[in-house]
This record gives structure tokens, sequence and C-alpha cells, in this order.
């Protein structure tokens, strides 16, 4: 399994860098690879007595592993992800104009594909995580795919600050689990599921983490605006595969966690809300696209309620109404693709007698359509059906949240069917008035067989329930043992059924009459809000903070940086003064007195010149006094170094005061004379205690002792200060020559920025 | 381009240009016996081009030197950290030294430390680091600059 994901990566990596002019060669690759996943998924994985597992030590010492588990369930959704991918990425191959935005587009596709193989196929929370965060990275760039348009990248971005958010929650909650359980591995953990407010607290954030992903309320708003990507990303990601990553996490999680009370009606109450507004939200959407997006919003409420309830019965409708909705809204969002590619339009006020015009596409569509609104005798009727029943007799096992979790769904499945009449009149019925919209071409093999291929799935799995529901036996029973269930075509007359037919006709007759044209009313509930909110406060607090701590005035960061160090080594003094001051010896010998005598005198020299370019001179002049008193102790690598960096010091100096004015500006008002005296004389006698202080205190051996043991014979080299360098501490040395390499990228672009600056102003002018 | 050009700068240069790179090489290879090493030995050859700057300017500078002072300083953090990387594909820790000897005819043996390696990438990026500098405040540019940046003094 591993060696398929690696794949995954090669073939993206191939289609990223591979030739410009041949995107295509990119997209086959995909194809291979991924109908080779598909079909060593079904040699490997059904009817397998054991699951097939693979691990892979990541991190020893913590114990962490990189583990995939062919089970069921992973079976059933690594067949969705590959299967709907090679659909999705042949349409792509005629959607697409054949150029550098397809070639991107199709190694960033095969890339998420793998990660979603990879996200599905875990066997532990951390690889989950892992895989997670790259479906959100493929995603972000897959919405921002089109680059040149601002509303695409701010879509891409909410995407990725919204599901990025909730990736840092799920850490949270993944790792305080890790702490309290002593595993992530979803079989140990159902082995022997922790619990306490620690675990309530991770749950808490593993639901954050998911809701955000699977786009449930309130973190719903990223989805709809995700639409800004092509639409065959649209279809793969943002309905049939990424947003069930949430779905997926939660049905691993909640038949281990179901029993936890805030898990259930958390997962019941955003899960409904989600599904009504989401319903709500399609009903006014004329864009069919951004109708499709709300109503997938919508769908993934109801499946969060399924999956997350934990309950066997719930799990077995869950896992069935996830493989429905994948493959009707795959068709349907490729069927509004084809639209859009064949008339220019997908706006359902615009489209008319496009019906006509392409009655297959109409019908393929409608099927599909059907599905999702769940009419007999489509998959999508078989699989809400079940869910009715589950959530009509999961209310002896869990009590009153079932109970609320039914009044949700059949509100919201009056809103589907709605929408989805909705839907299907706008895109291709007859309107009164005006000519019908013009087809350029008729759609080709490519673009409609894909759609075909969902549309007759969703009817033939619905004709062949009691089969199908049979196989999804195995997934059903890998999340939770005891779940069971089968699907019918015709499940006899039962309450859910009654229930069924009264939201069919209430549903259809108000999507038959609801207007096209939005009405006036809002749904008040708005998360999008609260995220712009969160957002630009943000933004402007860090402006404030910035606006603060950098004032961009030399003087003020000097004072602040030389008055922290004063008060640091003076807290050091005060705590032991007088230490080391006893046996001072003035100097060795004559030539070391004068050298500081020249030395200090510089340095007064520096303090009293009222001239930039003589200070910089003086400077060096004490530079240069240091670098002779350590030859005169017997340190030449240092002083060599010394006198180096003095004479290059002196030089770089001199080349920017050429920049400045020649004489030094008089100080603000808000430092008097008294005061910089006062913090220049606190950091430099402070200092200059603290040296003397600190080289009299030594307690432990000097280590230079050892290095100059060990330099002959460990390294190689006699001289020791260069063996220590280079070898000893040479991850210091790495660590400076790094800050050296920083600082000197650093004045080359701020040169170059005060130039174009200075450029471009004297260009205003000159234009003005 | 500071000032004129003057032949004592110019005959300076085009001598001690060499012989001061030559100097660095040696600097930085005798490091690690005795004083010296890349540090040390680039610095020197960034005296070298300070030099071949007063006498020349910046454009002679940048045609003796043929490639962007940046790309010196990448390649030298390269080589460095390659260095220092090495031992971990062989399976020793970080910064691990090898000593390599030969015997070669006439020359006699030859020690070869891995260390010195990672001294000559210090060397090669301390170069590019001064000429880096060198360039961004020497340029006739930023000259200008300062021409425009500086206040207007009555005199």
């Amino acid at each position: 399994m591993f060696v398929l994901l690696a794949l995954h990566a090669v073939a993206a990596a191939i289609a990223l860098t591979g030739s410009r002019r041949r995107p295509v060669l990119g997209a086959i690759a995909g194809l291979v690879v991924l109908g080779a996943t598909a079909a060593t998924t079904v040699a490997l994985g059904v009817g397998a007595d054991e699951p097939r597992v693979e691990t892979w030590a990541w991190v020893d010492e913590l114990g962490l592993m990189m583990s995939l588990r062919l089970d069921g369930f992973a079976v059933m959704m690594t067949l969705l992800v590959s299967v709907l991918g090679v659909a999705v990425l042949a349409y792509s191959i005629a959607y697409f104009d054949h150029d550098e935005t397809y070639r991107r587009f199709v190694g960033l596709f095969i890339a998420f594909a793998g990660a979603m193989t990879g996200l599905v196929l875990s066997a532990d929370l951390f690889t989950m995580f892992v895989f997670w965060e790259l479906t959100s990275v493929c995603s972000f760039l897959l919405i921002g795919l089109n680059d040149k348009s601002a509303s695409a990248r701010a879509s891409a971005l909410r995407a990725l600050l919204i599901t990025a958010a909730g990736g840092l929650c799920l850490l949270g909650g993944v790792g305080l689990l890790q702490v309290v359980a002593g595993t992530s591995s979803f079989a140990e953990l159902a082995a022997a599921p922790p619990s306490g407010t620690a675990v309530t607290v991770a749950l808490v954030l593993v639901l954050v983490g998911a809701f955000t992903k699977s786009a449930q309320f309130p973190f719903h708003f990223w989805l709809p605006g995700a639409m800004a990507a092509p639409t065959p990303v649209s279809a793969y990601l943002h309905s049939a595969t990424m947003v069930k990553a949430g779905i997926v996490l939660m049905a691993r999680m909640a038949p281990i966690f179901g029993d936890v009370e805030v898990w259930r009606w958390l997962v019941v109450l955003c899960g409904g809300t989600t599904m009504l507004i989401g319903g709500a939200r399609a009903m006014r959407q004329t864009d069919g696209k951004l109708l499709l997006a709300h109503s997938t919003v919508s769908q993934l409420g109801f499946l969060t309620m399924l999956v997350g309830l934990g309950v066997p019965g719930a799990t077995y409708a869950g896992v069935a109404h996830l493989l429905a909705h994948a493959v009707f809204k795959a068709g349907l969002f490729l069927g509004v693709g084809v639209v859009d590619h064949a008339t220019g339009s997908r706006d359902i006020r615009e489209l008319r007698g496009v019906g006509r015009q392409m009655p297959v596409v109409a019908a393929l569509f409608a099927l599909a359509a059907a599905s999702m609104a769940g009419l007999i005798p489509l998959f999508g009727f078989a699989t809400k059906e079940k869910g009715l029943v589950a959530l009509l007799h999961a209310d002896d096992e869990v009590g009153a949240v079932a109970v609320v979790a039914l009044a949700f769904v059949v509100v919201g499945a009056v809103l589907s069917a709605a929408y989805s009449v909705r839907l299907v009149v706008g895109m291709f019925g007859d309107k009164a008035g005006e000519h019908p919209t013009h087809v350029h071409h008729r759609p080709g093999a490519l673009l409609l067989g894909p759609v075909a291929a969902c549309s007759v799935a969703s009817l033939a799995a619905g004709l062949a329930a009691g089969v199908v529901g049979g196989w999804l036996l195995a997934p059903a029973s890998s999340l939770d043992p005891v779940a069971s269930g089968k699907l019918a075509l015709w499940p006899g007359v039962n309450t859910a059924l009654v229930l069924s037919i009264a939201v069919l006709v209430i549903g259809a007759v108000i999507g038959w009459k609801a207007p096209l044209e939005p009405g006036g009313w809002r749904v008040p509930l708005s998360g999008e809000r609260a995220y712009q909110f969160l957002l630009d406060g943000l933004l402007d607090g860090s402006r404030r903070i910035t606006a603060i701590s950098q004032s961009g005035s030399l003087l003020v960061y000097l004072a602040v940086v030389c008055g922290v160090v004063a008060l640091a080594m003076l807290t050091g003094i005060v705590s032991d003064p007088g230490a080391g001051l006893t046996d001072l010896v003035l100097a060795d010998s004559i030539s070391q007195a004068v050298v500081v005598v020249l030395a200090i005198g510089c340095a007064v020299a520096v303090v009293l010149t009222r001239y930039r370019f003589m200070s910089a001179l003086l400077l060096g002049g004490v530079g240069f006094g240091c670098a002779v008193i350590f030859a005169l102790y017997g340190a030449p690598d240092l002083a060599l170094t010394q006198v180096l960096v003095e004479t290059l010091t002196i030089l770089v100096f001199l080349l920017a005061l050429r920049q400045m004015p020649r004489r030094f500006e008089p100080a603000p008002s808000w430092a008097p004379r008294a005061l910089r005296v006062g913090i220049a004389t606190a950091v430099g006698v402070s200092a200059a205690v603290f040296m003397v202080m600190v080289s009299a205190s030594r307690t432990a051996p000097s280590s230079g002792e050892v290095y100059a043991q060990l330099s002959e014979p460990e390294a190689g080299g006699r001289n020791i200060v260069n063996v220590i360098l280079v070898d000893f501490r040479g991850w210091d040395t790495m660590g400076e020559i790094t800050v050296l390499a920083v600082a000197a990228l650093g004045v080359v672009n701020l040169v170059r920025m005060a130039h174009r600056v200075s450029r471009r102003s004297a260009v205003d002018e000159g234009a003005s | 381009m500071i000032g004129r050009r003057t032949t004592i700068l110019d005959e300076a240069d085009r001598w001690l240009f060499p012989v001061i790179l030559l100097v660095s090489v040696y600097v930085t290879f005798r490091g690690h016996n005795a004083p010296g090493g890349g540090f040390a030995g680039g610095m020197i050859a960034g005296c070298a081009f300070v030099l071949r700057f007063l006498a020349h300017g910046a454009t002679m500078v940048s045609r003796t030197l043929r490639i962007a002072p940046t790309t010196l300083i990448g390649a030298g953090m390269l080589l460095a950290i390659g260095t220092a990387a090495a031992p971990l594909v062989l399976g020793d820790s970080l910064i691990e030294s090898h000593i390599w000897k030969f015997d070669l005819p006439a020359i006699g043996t030859v020690k070869l430390v891995s260390s010195s390696i990672f001294d000559l990438g210090v060397y090669v990026l301390v170069i590019g680091v001064v000429v880096a500098v060198l360039m961004a405040l020497g340029s006739d540019e930023a000259a200008e600059l300062g021409d425009d940046a500086r206040p207007e003094v009555t005199p």
C-alpha cells in the first residue's frame, strides 16, 4: 500500500515537472496509477479474511508509526477515491484547454488522490493527520488553480485557514488522546476506550477538526467559496472525496466514543443545523454549481449525523449514503460542467430549453438528481430510507438525541427534494419567454461518459439495492463489529416509507413553486461574518502591535537593547557584589598598558567627535587595540580575525556613510542628554564589571584542556581554535555562517528596495 | 567608483590582487594546524576584492568574480551543510571528521581532513558575504541614493 502511495507521488511529480506541451501524458500516468490502485485494492481487500496491515516506523523514540490498514471501510473508500478519480481525470482531459494550468491541475490532482487514499487507509490517528494536512494543502492549491483571479485566491486562502485551523485542533485532540490512552491506533483505542474529562476535551477538538474539513456548521461557509475551483476539482474534492475526510474520521471514532454525551449532541446539533442551513441556502442559489455546493453542505450534515451517532444501524446507513452521495453528486457536478462547457452559463435564470437540445444529458442529470432527492428506485432512495429507519429505531438506544436527529433529517430531506427539483427544472426546463439558450457544441464522449457512469450507477445500485447492501456489510462491520443491515428496493409499507413519501411530495411542491429568482429572506446565522471579523481583527491587531514595537527609530531600538542588557547584567552584579574585583592586575607589561591607553583614548574621542566619519575611524582604532591585546596574550587566531573584521567593518562603514550627513543630527527631544548618557554609562560600566566578575568566578574546569588533548587524535588538527570551530563546535559555526549569509542577503535586498522606492518616487515626480 | 583613478592603486591592485587571493587560500588550509582558517581566509580574499573595488569600482569587481556574490553565499552554505550532513548518510553522527591519508610520489604523505571541506565552505561563504555587502553599499546606484536621501544643507 505504501508502494501505491509512492506511485501517486511519482506520477504527480512527473505531471508537475513533465513536458509543458503535452500535459495529457501526465493525466495518462495518473489514470494508470489510479487504475492500479483500484485493481490492487480489489485484489488485496475484497474477500480477504484478515485486513492487510502495513506499518513503517516513523519516529521510534516516540513510538510513532505510519500504519495503513485495508479493512472493509478502507476498501470501499479507496475504491471510491480511485474510481471516481479515474472518471474525473478522464473528464478533465476534455474539459480543460491543454495549457500550463492543466499541467498543474493534473499534478495536484494526482497528489491529492494519493493523499486521500492514504487518509482513508490510515489505521492510526497520527497517520491520518499527516494525510489530512496533505489534502488541505492540495485543496488550497487546487481552489486557487486560477492564480490570476483575486476571488479564487481569497477563497483558497479561506479554505486553507479554516481547514488548517481545524487541523491544528485535530492535532491537539489526537495528542491529548495519545497522552491519556497511550495509543493512537484505532484498533487499540476501540479495544480499551479511555474516558475522563481530558478525553472529552480531546473529542471536542477532534470534532472541530472533522467539522472544518467536512464543512459543518459553523465552519460550513468555506465550501461554497471553494467552488472558485474548476468544475472537475469541485466534483472530486469538494463533493465526493475530500469533504468526506471528516466523515471518515467521525465514522472511525463514533463507534468507540459515541457513548460520550458531548460527542453525540455536538454531532447531531451541528450536523442537523448544517443540513438545514445548506438546504435553505441551496434554495436561494441561481448558479447551478453553487446550488450543488450548498446541497453538498446539507448532505454532509446528514452524513455527520448518521455516522457520528455511533449506533450500529445508523453507521450502516451512513456508510451506504456516503457511497450514494459520492456517486450522484460527482455525476451532478460533472453534468453542470457539461452544460457550462456547452452553453457558457450555469445560471438557472438564463438557461432555457437546454433539455430539448441535450436530451441525453438532461435525462442522466435528472437520474442523478432523483437519487439526491431520494426517489424510488434510485440508490439515494434506498440509503435515505435506511437512514430514516435507523433513526426511528435508534431512540431505544440513545434516547432524545435520535428524535432530534430524526426531526432534522425530515425537514432537511424536504429541502433536498425541493432543491433537486429546482435544480433540474432550472438547468434543463423550458421557460416562458425568449429564445432557448444557444448550445455551442455537443459534449464529447469523454465529457459525457463519466456523467453517464455516475447516473447509471445510481440507478443500477438502486435497482439492485439488496446486492449492493450486502457488499456494504463488510465496510460497516469493519467500523463497528455489530453494525449490520440491508438495503431494499421496496422496503414495504412502514413509518419510514410514509415519511419518505410525504417528504417527497412536500419537497417537490416547494421546489416546483419556488421562484427561480431568490426571495428576500436571508439565513441569519453566518459563520462567514464571524470569520471575516476575526480575520480583520487579527490583521488589524498585529498591525497595531507592530506599530508600537517597531517604531522605526534606531535610537529607540538602541536604547531598548542597551537598557535591557544593562539591567540584566546589573542584576547579576547586585546578586554577588564585589566578586572577582579583589585581585585585579592593572597590566602585565608596558606594551599592554600603552595599547590600552591608546584604545581608551580612541573610545573617549568617539564620544566627543561630531563627525560620523571620525567616529567610525576611531571605533576601528578601539578594535585594533583589542586585536593587539589578543596578540600579546598569545591568541594569534583571535588577533588575526579581529584585525580582518575591523578592516572590513571600517570599509563598510565608510561606504554606508557616503549616504548620510557628515555630522550627527541633534537627538530628538524625548531623549535628553542625561538619558542618553545614563543608558550608555550603565551598559558600559555593567559590561566591564560583569566581564571581570565572570572570568573570576569559574568553578568547573576549563573545557579547553579536553579539547587540547582531543584535537590531534580526534580531528587531525593541531590548531585547537580551528578544530573547535570546524569540528567540536562545528554546529555553532554552522549557525554563525547562516546568520552571516542572512545578514548579507538582508543588506543586499534593503539597498535594492530603497533604490527601487527612490526611483519610483523620481518617476512619479517626473510624471506629475 | 569612489574618487579618481590613481596609478598607485591601479598598480597595487594589479600585483597584489592575485597574491592576496593566494595567501587567503594558504591561510584557509593552514588553519588546521596553525593560525588561520576559512573565516580569516575568506576575509583576506574579501580584502582583495575591496582593493579592486577601490581601484576600479563595483563593475570591475563583478567582472572579476563573474558569478553573483549571492551564488557564492549559497554555494558556501551548501558545501558546509553537505560536509556536516555527509556523515549522517554514512551512519556517523553529525559533523564527524574523517581523516584520509595518501602517499603521493615526490610530495610525500598528504593528509586530508573532511573538516577542511567544511572550512572551505566557510571560506567561500565569507567571500560571498563581503562582496555582496560591498556591491550593495558601494554600487553607484547606492551612492546616487545617498544624494537623494541627503537632506539639503545650506552652507
